[in-house]
């Protein structure tokens, strides 16, 4: 198996090209920054949410790698129309997938072409990458307006 | 295979890299290993001489009677005195073992620069530091109510000395840490200049020299800082080693800043006295294979010939030149002046996929901020990549990381 087919698949650089759901999110109820504390990235995460909680649209803005931004990408387009509680469960699934655990194929299922990802958590140095969005979602969620992908590393690390 | 390349190249006058290259196990993985800035290798005369320590001559040094007391005690103190040799030091009592430059630097701000700054006076970094002469110093000046100024860079990338000079101010500027080498550009700055202009005005200077000592001769008392700091595992000797060298009169002001065991004279219920420069800032049991690998990384990076550095700065300048050639591919800092490193962005392409792809061709770069935000932001980056090279580096290293470069922008855009 090669990088390219192990993370850069032509999904994934064609997310990281053409990232969907990029830019500004006028009126948005949730926010969050994500910093990448290793090479400097950041992205600001914007989320509206409706009254029962529901996402009910998302973006993203900010500059970092292609398997953070194409991760990005796929994981709002996944996301909108879940709920808190069914975006914490994706988010664990995801989680695991990326950590090199196996999920239920049930759960996997849930994930779509997000499991386009799964091959790098043969790659420790980049989960963090892949994460790094999903955490600042996880934080705009928990009306944080900050998070690292640096508890990523540490848990992570070689 | 890769050295008979080198040989038909002949950079660095026919300097043949294949002698030191065997004496590195780790690179038989057919590894270009291009992130020596970040941390080298270590031969296995380094390698040899730590383990010898602990299988023949392991006891808690200064401390101890008995004959391995005795060795460990002589292998600490002669590395001490093999420091003090490499770096021009009056007396091996001006080397003080730390766990590396940012321990180093740390002592020098905790220990002494925070003491003497307040509110009104000036503590100056420059433009190209590492975090770990920026924090510190940051810090320190926040803590007293100091303000921190910034050597700027001139649009080539050189340390501005100018600006430098007519920001000075007698009485008020205490401090200025600068690095002899930028991790990130790649060239050294004229840290003489630095240090008569810093006299002049009655400050004191602290040379960050983590990049320069695996490259240039080093001699304290031409450079005429104040204190001097480094890494051994920047230059072959193992992680967790480092000195900090001080004028003796200005380590005799510095405060212990890390107390226990080793580092007294005595000990009262309510009071302590402490122990002689530099004793008294090695508080704990020292990490004495590390200065003994870092005293036999000196003994092998000295007989190193003048041709091996020439060597390297040709690599990297052959780095820089291949590489400002590609489309979409810029090089930071001055041209042509490089002693070891190149750094580079590739315009559409982030430094860390960069790297990935030269990872998958095992050409080991390193990719980020490189610990120098603030210049980062200078340049107007976040990141960038870097290439480092060593004397066991090869012109087919060089060629790989071209090509791994041309593959990624392939891959990418």
């Amino acid at each position: 198996m090669s990088v390219t087919d192990e993370i850069y698949q032509d999904l994934i650089l064609h997310h990281s090209r053409r990232p969907r759901h990029y830019g500004p999110l006028p009126d948005a109820t949730h926010a969050a920054a994500g910093d990448n504390p290793l090479c400097g990235d950041r992205y600001e995460v914007r989320l509206r949410l409706d009254e029962k909680s529901i996402i009910r649209d998302a973006a993203f803005e900010g500059s970092g790698c292609a398997i953070s931004k194409a991760s990005a990408s796929l994981m709002l387009d996944t996301v909108i129309g879940l709920s808190r509680d069914e975006f914490e469960e994706l988010f664990r699934t995801f989680h695991a997938l990326v950590s090199g655990e196996t999920p239920s194929p049930e759960a996997v299922a849930q994930l779509g072409k997000l499991a386009a990802l799964s091959g790098i958590w043969k790659y420790p140095a980049r989960v963090k990458c892949a994460i790094l969005c999903w955490h600042a979602v996880h934080s705009a969620l928990a009306g944080q307006a900050h998070a690292s992908s640096e508890e990523e590393f540490a848990s992570n690390s070689l | 295979m890769n050295q008979d390349k080198t040989a038909d190249e002949k950079p660095g006058g026919g300097y043949d890299p294949g002698g030191v290259r065997r004496q590195f196990a780790i690179l038989g993985r057919n590894l270009a290993w291009l992130d020596n800035a970040a941390t080298t290798q270590r031969p296995e005369g380094v390698l040899r001489a730590m383990d010898e320590f602990y299988r023949k001559h392991n006891a808690n040094p200064r401390r101890s009677v008995h004959q391995l007391g005795t060795e460990a005690t002589a292998a600490f103190e002669g590395a001490r005195a093999r420091v003090a040799e490499f770096i021009g030091a009056e007396s091996p009592q001006e080397v003080v073992f730390t766990a590396g430059t940012t321990a180093a630097i740390n002592l020098v701000t905790d220990g002494l620069a925070r003491w003497d700054i307040g509110p009104g006076d000036e503590v100056w970094v420059s433009a190209v530091e590492h975090h770990s002469n920026w924090v510190p110093w940051q810090q320190a000046a926040r803590r007293m109510g100091a303000t921190l100024k910034v050597i700027p860079l001139t649009p080539e990338g050189r340390l501005n000395l100018d600006e430098f000079e007519t920001g000075l101010q007698a009485h008020r500027t205490k401090w200025v840490a600068v690095a002899w080498v930028s991790n990130v550009l790649g060239v050294a700055n004229d840290v003489q200049a630095v240090c008569r202009a810093a006299h002049a005005a009655g400050a004191q200077v602290l040379v960050d020299a983590a990049q320069a000592v695996a490259h240039l001769p080093v001699n304290v008392q031409a450079l005429d800082c104040d204190f001097l700091a480094f890494s051994g595992h920047k230059m072959y000797g193992p992680m967790g080693s480092g000195v900090l060298w001080g004028k003796r009169a200005l380590l005799e002001q510095v405060e212990p800043t890390v107390f226990g065991g080793e580092m007294i004279a005595r000990v009262d219920e309510a009071t302590s006295t402490w122990a002689e420069v530099p004793y008294r800032f090695e508080g704990g049991t020292p990490h004495v294979a590390g200065a003994v690998g870092l005293a036999t990384a000196i003994d092998w990076l000295s007989e190193f010939p003048p041709e091996a550095h020439v060597y390297v700065a040709d690599l990297a300048r052959r780095a820089e030149e291949e590489l400002a050639a590609l489309p979409g591919v810029r090089v930071w800092g001055p041209r042509a002046e490089r002693l070891s490193l190149v750094s580079f962005s590739v315009e559409g392409v982030h430094p860390h996929d960069v790297a990935q792809v030269l990872d998958s061709r095992g050409v080991e770069i390193r990719a980020g901020h490189l610990c120098a935000q603030p210049l980062m932001r200078r340049l107007g980056v976040e990141s960038v990549a870097r290439a480092s090279f060593f004397p066991g580096n090869t012109v087919d290293d060089v060629r790989r990381l071209v090509e791994g470069v041309r593959a990624a922008q392939e891959l990418f855009t």
